[in-house]
Parts: C-alpha cells; sequence; structure tokens
C-alpha cells in the first residue's frame, strides 16, 4: 500500500482488497475480496444499500481503515482529498478558516493560504460569507464549505463519501450540478459513494453497484449517457433508462 | 421602558422581591422568638448594622480571601488543564492515573488541611494550596471529557491531512473542549472560595490581613453571631462575584461560535 505509481496508469487500483471485523458475536465480512481499477480523470459512484461495506471500501481507499487483506494502490496520495457525509466543519473556526485548515496543516505560508482560500470559496459561491461561522449557515451552505476545504488543496483524487444524504433533495441537485461543473473544469478522480439511485446516474461516467454485505461488485458498467449533464437531463428517457439499469443491478445485489 | 429594559427587569424582579419576601420572615421570626436571645438568630437589621460597624474589617478579609481564592483558581485552571493534556495525551496514561485522581478528589478537604499546614506553614501559602486543591479537579475532569469528545471524523480528517500531535492538540482537540473547560472553571471558581475559606479556617493566622474564615472563626469565639452571618454573607458575596467573573469571561470568550454560551 502506498502512493507509488501503478503500471496500469489507474487512479486507484484495488487487488483482492476485503474488510472483516470481528464482533461480540463471531466474524463478520464486511468486504468479500474486490478488484477493481478507477482511471485517473473519471467520474465513478459507488452505489449500494446501506451497510455494503461501500463507506469502509472508501475509508480503505483513503487510508483511514486498513484492509483485512488485499493491496490498495493509490497514485496521487498526496493529492488526495475527502468529503465527509455529513460537512464536519470546525464550529470555532469560520468558514475562511475552515477552508485554510487542510492549507495550515501541511505548512503552507500565510500569504499563500488567503488566495487559495479565496478561490476554493468563491468556487462554491461562499465568497460572501468568508467570514460566518458554520452555525449560522444552512445545511447546504456548509456542505459546500466543506466541498472548498477539499478543493483547496488543489486535489487530484477526490473521495466522497455520501456527501450530499442529508440534505433535501432540491439542495442535493444543485449540488450535484455544482460538483459536475467544477469537474468539468478540474478534472480530478472523483469516487462517489451514494446509495441513491438518480444522484449515481446524474453523476458517474461509470457505475459501481455493490450488494449487500458481504460486499461485493454485482455491476460495474460505463454510463451510457452522453453529451452535457444539465438538470434536464433528469428528465429524459435515456435518463430514466440508465437509473433503471441501476436500480435492477441493486436489486440483484439486494437479493 | 424599552422591550430590553422590561426583559431584565422581568428577569432581576423575581429573584428581587424573593430575597425581600425571606429577609423580611427572617425578621419577624429573629425578632418574634428570639428577642432575648439574638445571639442564637439575629434579624438582618442587626446583622447588617454589625456589618456595617464592621466594614473595614470585612472589606479587608473579603480581599484577602479573594486574592487567595483567585491565585488558587489561576492554579488550578491552569495546571488542570495542563494535566488533563498529559492524561488525555495516552490511553495508558490516563487508565494509570484517572482512577486515583477521582479517589483523591472524594478526600475531604477538611482532613488534608492540617497536612497542608504542617508542609506549607501556617500562612497565605496553606491557604492558596487548599484553595487550588479544592478547584482544581472539576477543571480536570472536564477539560479531559471535552477532549475525548471530539468527532472521529474530525480526527480523520486531521489525520488525512497529516497533521502533527501538537497541530491536534492546539488546532482540534483544545479549542473543542473549551465550552466544557468553561463549565469546569465556572465550577472551580465557587470551589476556589469555599477551599480558601476551609483553609483559612484550619491554616490562617489572625496577626496579618486575616480573611473570611478567621472572621468567622473569631467572630464565633466572642459569640458574635451578627458578625459571623454577616462573614458569611461576604463569603457568599465573593463566590458569586468569582463566579459572575468567570462566567462573563467565558461567553466573551465562546460566543461567536458556541450557542451554547452563557
Amino acid at each position: 500500500m502506498g502512493s507509488r505509481g501503478s503500471e496500469s496508469g489507474a487512479a486507484i487500483a484495488l487487488r483482492g482488497v476485503h474488510k472483516r471485523y470481528s464482533a461480540p458475536d463471531g466474524v463478520i465480512e464486511a468486504l468479500a475480496p474486490i478488484d477493481l481499477e478507477i482511471a485517473e480523470g473519471s467520474f465513478v459512484a459507488l452505489v449500494g444499500p446501506s451497510g455494503c461495506g461501500k463507506s469502509t471500501l472508501l475509508r480503505i481507499v483513503a487510508g483511514l481503515e486498513p484492509p483485512s487483506g488485499g493491496e490498495v494502490v493509490v497514485r496521487d496520495r498526496a493529492r488526495m482529498a475527502y468529503v465527509f457525509q455529513d460537512a464536519h466543519l470546525l464550529p470555532w473556526r469560520t468558514l475562511a478558516g475552515n477552508v485554510a485548515l487542510p492549507l495550515e496543516l501541511r505548512g503552507e505560508p500565510r500569504s499563500r493560504i488567503d488566495a487559495q482560500v479565496a478561490e476554493a470559496l468563491a468556487a462554491v459561491e461562499l465568497s460572501g460569507f468568508a467570514d460566518s461561522y458554520p452555525a449560522a449557515l444552512s445545511g447546504g451552505m456548509r456542505m459546500r464549505a466543506s466541498i472548498a476545504r477539499a478543493l483547496v488543496t488543489k486535489p487530484r483524487l477526490l473521495l466522497m463519501d455520501e456527501p450530499f444524504g442529508a440534505l433535501d433533495e432540491i439542495t442535493r441537485n444543485r449540488l450535484d450540478e455544482r460538483l459536475l461543473a467544477l469537474f468539468g473544469a478540474q478534472r480530478f478522480t472523483v469516487l462517489f459513494v451514494t446509495h441513491g439511485i438518480f444522484e449515481a446516474t446524474f453523476l458517474a461516467e461509470r457505475a459501481i453497484v455493490m450488494s449487500r454485505r458481504p460486499g461485493r461488485v454485482v455491476h460495474d458498467a460505463p454510463s451510457a449517457l452522453v453529451g452535457e449533464r444539465t438538470a434536464e437531463l433528469r428528465g429524459e428517457a435515456a435518463f430514466a433508462r440508465e437509473a433503471h439499469e441501476l436500480a435492477r443491478a441493486l436489486e440483484r445485489g439486494s437479493r | 421602558m424599552s422591550a430590553k429594559g422590561s426583559r431584565l427587569a422581568g428577569l432581576l424582579l423575581p429573584p428581587a422581591i424573593g430575597l425581600l419576601v425571606l429577609l423580611a420572615a427572617f425578621e419577624l421570626v429573629a425578632r418574634l422568638f428570639f428577642a432575648r436571645e439574638a445571639y442564637l438568630l439575629p434579624p438582618p437589621s442587626a446583622i447588617a448594622k454589625a456589618a456595617w460597624q464592621e466594614r473595614a474589617l470585612l472589606a479587608s478579609a473579603t480581599l484577602s480571601t479573594g486574592r487567595a481564592a483567585a491565585l488558587g483558581f489561576v492554579a488550578s485552571g491552569a495546571l488542570g488543564v495542563l494535566f488533563a493534556i498529559v492524561l488525555a495525551s495516552s490511553r495508558l496514561l490516563e487508565r494509570a492515573l484517572y482512577p486515583y485522581a477521582i479517589a483523591l478528589q472524594t478526600v475531604p478537604i477538611v482532613a488534608i488541611a492540617p497536612l497542608l499546614v504542617v508542609w506549607l506553614g501556617v500562612g497565605p501559602k496553606s491557604v492558596v494550596a487548599s484553595a487550588f486543591i479544592v478547584s482544581v479537579f472539576p477543571v480536570v475532569t472536564n477539560t479531559l471529557a471535552g477532549i475525548r469528545a471530539v468527532d472521529p471524523a474530525l480526527r480523520d480528517l486531521f489525520r488525512l491531512y497529516g497533521a502533527r500531535r501538537f497541530a491536534v492538540l492546539t488546532k482540534l482537540e483544545l479549542p473543542h473542549a473549551t465550552p466544557s473547560v468553561a463549565v469546569g472553571l465556572r465550577v472551580a471558581a465557587g470551589l476556589a472560595v469555599i477551599g480558601a475559606i476551609v483553609g483559612e479556617l484550619v491554616a490562617g493566622f489572625a496577626e496579618h490581613d486575616p480573611g473570611l474564615g478567621i472572621v468567622v472563626m473569631t467572630a464565633y469565639r466572642q459569640l458574635r453571631t451578627d458578625l459571623l452571618f454577616a462573614a458569611v454573607a461576604c463569603s457568599a458575596a465573593l463566590g458569586i462575584a468569582l463566579f459572575s467573573i468567570v462566567s462573563l469571561g467565558a461567553w466573551l470568550w465562546l460566543r461567536r461560535w458556541y450557542s451554547g454560551a452563557r
């Protein structure tokens, strides 16, 4: 495990990665051995029912949890950012202070930090709220700040763990569109965990569907959707077909 | 009256009326049933008179005790937070030391106070030490609880960005713990006054700059119950004053981001 480049040029390569926990009533098999490669600059959604181990897989990729076995190769581990299920901002810091945190922890000079923070806040349309405290903002704004905190380090790899799951649908859709715009502009690699079929359909160039525990891949296919992903796409027939495909895969995995 | 003024009045009026009613009842009972044995229960008017007559003594005693309590409190705040940081730095250390810290907390200070006299002698050192010992534990336990309650996701975040141990302490654990440190400090403020007075009762000294504990002892020996009550009232006022100062400080410190700041 480490950041040495993979020979295939993949941003993430997993070989036989599996995970088991010991629980009071025996061993829980969380992840069946998984082989997976994620291409550099692609947007991949990881879809599955609750408790299927998709978040665990993401944490293993991030290095937050060790796998029970197998090999994890992340090409740009040093330029990786992670977005949690909730915003998880530091309440005692302003938005600007929160977004500056990763740079501070990496020891960037103050003079460079301010400009990068302003840029990241502008990217999520929060420039006017730099001096606000998280408690004064809506859930959607806090989530956007959390994304700005991830973007401020100019990541090559963005890991997102059901980032908009706690938001209402309108806010979630708007943030999905915002995220796609940022992805289009910066072309980092995104691994996006969600249990939302429509969200995965809308966002991903490739969707990976996982089964119930122990999680394994039951469906892995590139999106059939072509052209620009705008809000109107959600009303089109091709979108519905694609979502239906995912739903059936999810259904197969839940049995 | 402005809206803000009437709200303030609504806040202050009920306790003020309550106090007046209590004092009136106290006065009535004392005058009706203890008229010939005023040393048992002097009426508030007599206590007020004694307090006025001895105002110089009470003022300097309050100041003396207040100084010792404040010193003990500051020591509690500084050493208490430091000790909590040391305990939080390792699970092993916490498991090894924390039970004894708790056990120590249950030892009554009245029982330790004579020991302080043996070690530190009669005088202000023992009084400050007593104020410190009584008030330090709430600071330790609350700080430790605050550090322990840090959101695991935030710890993950710091880990992902390669934060050093020191950065985790100063940028995550301590800021997160400040509201509970403030709770500990508020409790400690009241306890420091109690500790100082207990210290004075055992290790106080009448010759020079006597504190409220000494005034209580002297008044008791002379059966001057009115002065004794006055000294007790001064102690209570001192405790409330220190508590209020700390509460105000905590509120100013936390109000920008912490909704529970009062």
